[in-house]
């Protein structure tokens, strides 16, 4: 009933969310390439041509300095990585956070929530167990943490800057920075844990397919027979599988920079790690609405570990079958 | 305001990393830290060894602060890029942007964290009041007290150069024009080759003289 009350003032905020989002990577456009051959030029003159063109594919010398990469007089990726983080990146992600909140709102707004079709029986079956929850809200917590962090990182510059003092700011950085590196590797055991303990139920079979044919009953009055899991909920097992297994991945080779890792694969995995993250938010936005305010009785399951007998008919048909089946041998 | 640049020689540049030490002893970097080093490119292949001595070198549109996520950089009013130690986290960003692999990170925490970002400041200090934390935190600041950074000022050869660019720059036009320039168009007659190089020797005295007055 909350929720029904709170709908409007809810999508007004994230429209606004959204507009906001969107405004901020308009600054990032406007900046210009550097030019570390003309910096070069400038400062090292005299030089012959084949100096230069060694100097240019980032040849390596030697050097009495121990620094990473000092035995190089140019590292040319920078320059690119520069261009893909900031011309890319950040509007990129911005773009892709935006138009995930976008749509939901969109479809909130236009298609609302999906309903119970029948009253609520009283009659509750575990959907979840005790585990399974401590596993998802463990990895959703820090997912959250996660997130705010690293999108501060990307984004805060452009508006949390401009209205802190600067002490105030570098403290929240330094916060947002040694949270992100320390919670990521504990992230890192939750996804593999979650990934582990519901493999057995993401196979796909024909059930899911025919889910999908009818667009996992969204569209249409018609609700498609799902088993344990949804099509849909398969899905974003597999998005986590992939996606996520590769921001955990990229994010412990930045996270641990002490193995020697070169400037240019920590540039190669800043890119991974971002492009991936964004990816796994703008998706994670659709699986919060679902399990949220999309669908009417979903949230409890993972709250309290049950689901209403009419709820796990009308969305889970096949395994409510099976539940039912098993309950009374 | 002056454009401050450095400008390195590499036909006078020696590999005696003079300056490397000079930087090491004016700042007081900490252990591990060099702000600044030589780099040699064709080591022992004679006549194509060449040595430049390298290190910030305060980018007009400098990449470093155009990626740090907390924008700790800020440009000074002579062109230097400097930076906020106290804003930065640390994150290792200006150095995988940087060309030059100017950056320097010390290995303070756990697991090889970095710990806050150091690197040539062109010996203009940072931004702190205290000029005793000033020199603590980002080493000398010689600029304040109107001399030039020490490295550029050690070099022996006088190949490091220091200072505003239009001046640095005019010094060393005029060691091109007394050198004669390997693939200018008169030195390519062998017999005026040598007097350029007769020139050139005459002329190193005047570059280094150039150097004196400031």
């Amino acid at each position: 009933m909350m929720v029904k009350q709170s709908g409007h003032n809810h999508s007004a905020w994230m429209i606004l969310l959204l507009v906001v989002l969107m405004a901020l990577p308009v600054t990032a456009f406007a900046q210009e390439s550097a030019d570390a051959r003309r910096e070069a030029f400038q400062s090292m003159p005299g030089t012959q041509p084949d100096f230069w063109r060694d100097a240019m594919q980032g040849v390596s010398g030697r050097t009495q300095s121990n620094s990473p990469g000092a035995d190089t007089l140019i590292m040319i990726e920078g320059e690119r990585w520069r261009e893909i983080r900031n011309q890319w990146i950040s509007p990129g992600g911005a773009i892709a956070l935006g138009g995930s909140l976008a749509a939901i709102t969109l479809f909130y707004l236009l298609v609302g929530q999906v309903k119970l079709v029948h009253p609520r029986t009283g009659k509750r079956i575990e959907r979840w167990t005790r585990w399974d929850r401590a596993i998802h809200w463990y990895v959703a917590s820090l997912f959250i943490i996660l997130g705010i962090t690293g999108l501060s990182i990307l984004y805060a510059k452009w508006f949390l800057m401009p209205i802190l003092p600067t002490s105030v700011w570098g403290s929240v950085m330094n916060a947002a920075k040694n949270i992100h590196n320390y919670l990521g590797p504990l992230f890192a055991l939750g996804v593999l844990a979650m990934i582990v303990k519901w493999f057995k139920h993401n196979f796909f079979t024909m059930v899911d397919l025919k889910w999908f044919a009818k667009g996992g009953g969204i569209v249409g009055k018609a609700h498609p027979s799902a088993g344990y899991l949804n099509g849909g909920e398969k899905v974003w097992y597999w998005v986590i599988v992939t996606v996520g297994l590769t921001v955990v991945v990229s994010g412990l080779v930045l996270d641990f920079p002490n193995f020697g890792q070169t400037r240019e694969t920590m540039q190669l995995f800043l890119i991974i790690h971002a492009v991936a993250s964004l990816i796994l938010m703008a998706a994670a936005f659709g699986h919060i609405y679902i399990g949220t305010l999309g669908t009417e009785g979903a949230f409890e399951g993972m709250k309290t570990g049950y689901v209403d007998e009419s709820w796990a008919k009308q969305h889970h048909d096949l395994w409510y079958e099976e539940v039912k089946h098993k309950s009374k041998q | 305001m002056a454009r401050m640049k450095f400008l390195c020689d590499s036909e006078r540049c020696i590999e005696c990393n003079g300056c490397v030490t000079a930087c090491k002893n004016a700042n007081e970097t900490e252990w591990g830290i060099q702000r600044r080093r030589v780099v040699t490119l064709d080591d022992g292949e004679i006549g194509k060894e060449v040595s430049i001595s390298v290190a910030c070198m305060h980018c007009s549109d400098a990449p470093c602060m155009a990626v740090c996520p907390t924008d700790c950089f800020y440009p000074t009013e002579d062109g230097l890029i400097l930076h906020n130690k106290d804003t930065c986290i640390g994150c290792g960003y200006c150095l995988y942007a940087c060309p030059f692999g100017a950056p320097q990170f010390p290995k303070q925490g756990a697991f090889g964290a970095r710990g806050k970002m150091d690197k040539c400041t062109f010996c203009a200090g940072g931004p702190e009041e205290d000029p005793v934390i000033e020199e603590q935190k980002y080493g000398a600041n010689r600029l304040r007290e109107g001399k030039l950074p020490l490295c550029a000022e050690m070099c022996s050869t006088k190949a490091l150069l220091a200072g505003d660019a239009a001046d640095v720059a005019d010094i060393f036009r005029e060691r091109v024009v007394y050198r004669g320039h390997r693939n200018s168009a008169w030195s390519s007659v062998e017999h005026e080759a040598s007097d350029a190089e007769q020139l050139a020797k005459s002329a190193a005295d005047l570059a280094y003289d150039a150097t004196q007055s400031v």
